[in-house]
């Protein structure tokens, strides 16, 4: 644990913008996207964190500041230390934008892609930001905290099949799941006190995205 | 490789004859649904002639959103769906996050506890590297690997029953402990297991590992080198079988696995044979770990007595007492009661780091949870590694990365 607390020592030291933050289990520190990218060679070239674990985002919702964070996972394999280095997006809610980090890891390239697809993250300088769960040309960004749990009418991704069929992708139609009686008249929040999906309902419309 | 055609008739270039003689590179779609590809993978290929030149993998076929799922649900209510994220070792997911959970709300579980996850862990590895050599085999024309693979994980899902009361999808562990304990001789029949399935895991694997036709088929075959397999974020048998010796059970031991002695396999060459090698060797350590397990098993609670607000009272109390009753009410209804803050972490699960990011706000649900899978990191190393490889070959590569889709895709 030590050599994860001397590397961020260390990186505070050449940055000080570099900030930390609170973390339960390993060391974390806030760092500024102009900084990012120099700061995460320094810890894989200098600190030896040479194993990139892991890239996600976070969507503290609607309204909060910062909206989106992206979050990097870094583990050395020499010294068995482990680091979480976090990074506020600038630019607004529609487009946050990171700087890219595949440069510094191949195995960043599909996390940035999946970060993208689920919060619509630009990662500025990633040679290939396209959708990876989700297919091309859909239209949301499902992991942002507007998007409700049912999901959203969409159309079909191949278009011939949605002319012919005029089939769609629908909104769960078992709202609570199968074993769930239907909340009937009532709306979702009073018939099911847990889910917590209330950005919409049978009263309120869906929102237009 | 593309080689320019030399036409001696420069008129007849002119007239247009190079494209008409040159190599045209062929696309090929493999999958989603195809034998080789293991579940829902598509593979979007270029080719020359047999070799690739090209190959963009297609991923999302089984996307169910369990992140999204997991927003909207207590933790305990979400251990289910941990099933489906590796479905062939659904014991070693739900360790991986009750762990995850219990770090987070700063719980310690007893001995007993981290002994029975642990031990349930490592029959999930046996169980998911048998699925995944009988699919191996059966990639590269060996059937009968499969049906003794397919035989012994029979047994071991029996075990599984009798334990957790489902063969396939067990949901076995609670934030804060297990469902229940071990049913009574359980453990004999476990040792008994490993009697019988040490002999016949040698017997499986000598079918294979001096079979003249499997090694023609996987030694040198899909070689990642060790800077590549760090770079791509590999983890697992397939970083192992590239030579970094990396291990979270031994590196930064978790559940209590730093009391049981076991090697850990590494790989030369970094191509499919090795990581064959890898995963046979495992089983053997993995039989290894149960044996020292069931032979110093601890006594004492096999759940944490102390976890308040987090693991419901035995039942006995729950109708004999008042405040236990409103206890557990809070606990099925409004979820364990876990602090604010975030936590990572890693497992080392038969396909590598399985790791959940937790980010919560406080309350019975969290704000965020990513799933690292590594079956989505392994695969993310295809487009390097198969350019150049034979068009056959890359159902071999794909038969050794070992991946599951349920977990890559989520």
């Amino acid at each position: 644990m030590s050599a994860s607390v001397d590397a961020l020592s260390a990186l505070k030291a050449k940055f000080p913008q570099v900030t930390d933050r609170a973390s339960r289990d390993c060391p974390a520190v806030d760092v500024p996207t102009v900084d990012l990218v120099a700061a995460l060679k320094s810890l894989r070239d200098e600190a030896g964190f040479d194993l990139l674990s892991d890239v996600t985002a976070i969507d503290w919702a609607e309204g909060a500041t910062p909206r989106f964070t992206a979050v990097y996972h870094l583990y050395s394999t020499t010294s068995h230390a482990a680091v979480r280095v976090a990074s506020a997006c600038t630019g607004d809610d529609a487009a946050p934008a990171v700087p890219s980090v595949v440069d510094l890891w191949p195995a960043a390239n599909w996390h940035e892609r999946e970060a993208y697809d689920m919060f619509g993250i630009k990662f500025e300088g990633h040679p290939d930001l396209r959708r990876i769960l989700m297919w091309d040309g859909y239209p949301y960004h499902p992991l942002r905290k507007e998007f409700p749990l049912a999901g959203i009418e969409t159309a079909l991704p191949d278009l011939e099949v949605a002319e012919e069929t005029q089939a769609k992708v629908i909104p769960a139609p078992m709202v609570g799941g199968p074993f769930v009686a239907s909340s009937g008249e009532m709306n979702l929040t009073e018939a099911e006190p847990r889910a917590k999906d209330e950005s919409w309902n049978e009263r309120s419309a869906k929102p237009q995205a | 490789m593309a080689t320019e055609i030399a036409f001696p008739d420069s008129a007849a270039k002119a007239a247009g004859a190079e494209q008409e003689f040159a190599p045209e590179k062929m696309s090929l779609s493999m999958g989603p649904s195809h034998p080789s590809t293991h579940g829902v993978l598509r593979l979007q290929m270029e080719l020359d002639g047999e070799v690739l030149t090209k190959c963009d993998p297609i991923v999302g076929y089984l996307h169910r959103g369990d992140e999204k799922i997991a927003e909207n649900m207590t933790y305990n209510q979400f251990v289910p769906y941990t099933d489906r994220l590796d479905y062939l070792a659904p014991l070693a997911n739900n360790m991986a996050y009750a762990i995850a959970v219990e770090k987070l709300a700063g719980l310690e579980v007893p001995a007993r506890c981290q002994a029975i996850r642990v031990l349930t862990a490592e029959m999930a590895r046996i169980s998911a590297h048998l699925m995944g050599l009988g699919a191996f085999g059966l990639d590269v024309g060996a059937w009968t690997v499969l049906v003794h693979s397919l035989n012994q994980r029979e047994h071991l899902y029996k075990l599984f029953e009798e334990l957790t009361g489902a063969r396939f999808t067990t949901s076995y562990t609670r934030i804060g402990g297990v469902s229940r304990d071990v049913p009574e001789g359980w453990l004999g029949r476990v040792i008994a297991f490993c009697d019988q399935f040490e002999p016949a895991l040698e017997e499986t694997l000598a079918l294979l590992t001096r079979n003249k036709i499997f090694q023609d088929r996987t030694v040198g075959v899909g070689i990642i080198t060790k800077a590549d397999a760090l770079a791509y974020g590999l983890t697992g048998p397939n970083l192992r079988g590239s030579g970094v010796a990396l291990d979270l059970r031994k590196d930064r031991p978790y559940s209590g696995y730093e009391q049981y002695e076991f090697d850990v396999p590494v790989g030369t060459k970094g191509d499919c044979y090795d990581r064959y090698l890898c995963r046979g060797e495992e089983m053997r350590q993995s039989v290894r770990i149960i044996r020292q397990i069931v032979a110093k098993f601890p006594s004492g609670d096999w759940y944490a007595k102390d976890a308040r607000k987090i693991f419901a009272p035995p039942k006995d109390k729950i109708l004999t007492s008042m405040e236990e009753l409103i206890n557990n009410f809070m606990i099925v209804t409004e979820g364990p009661q876990i602090p604010a803050g975030e936590v990572y972490f890693e497992a080392e699960n038969p396909k590598g780091a399985l790791g959940f990011y937790i980010v919560s706000k406080g309350g019975g649900v969290p704000w965020r949870m990513k799933i690292r899978s590594p079956s989505f990191c392994n695969l993310s190393i295809l487009p390097k590694v198969c350019v150049g490889t034979m068009m056959s070959d890359v159902v071999t590569l794909l038969g050794s990365l070992d991946f599951v889709m349920g977990e890559c895709d989520r």
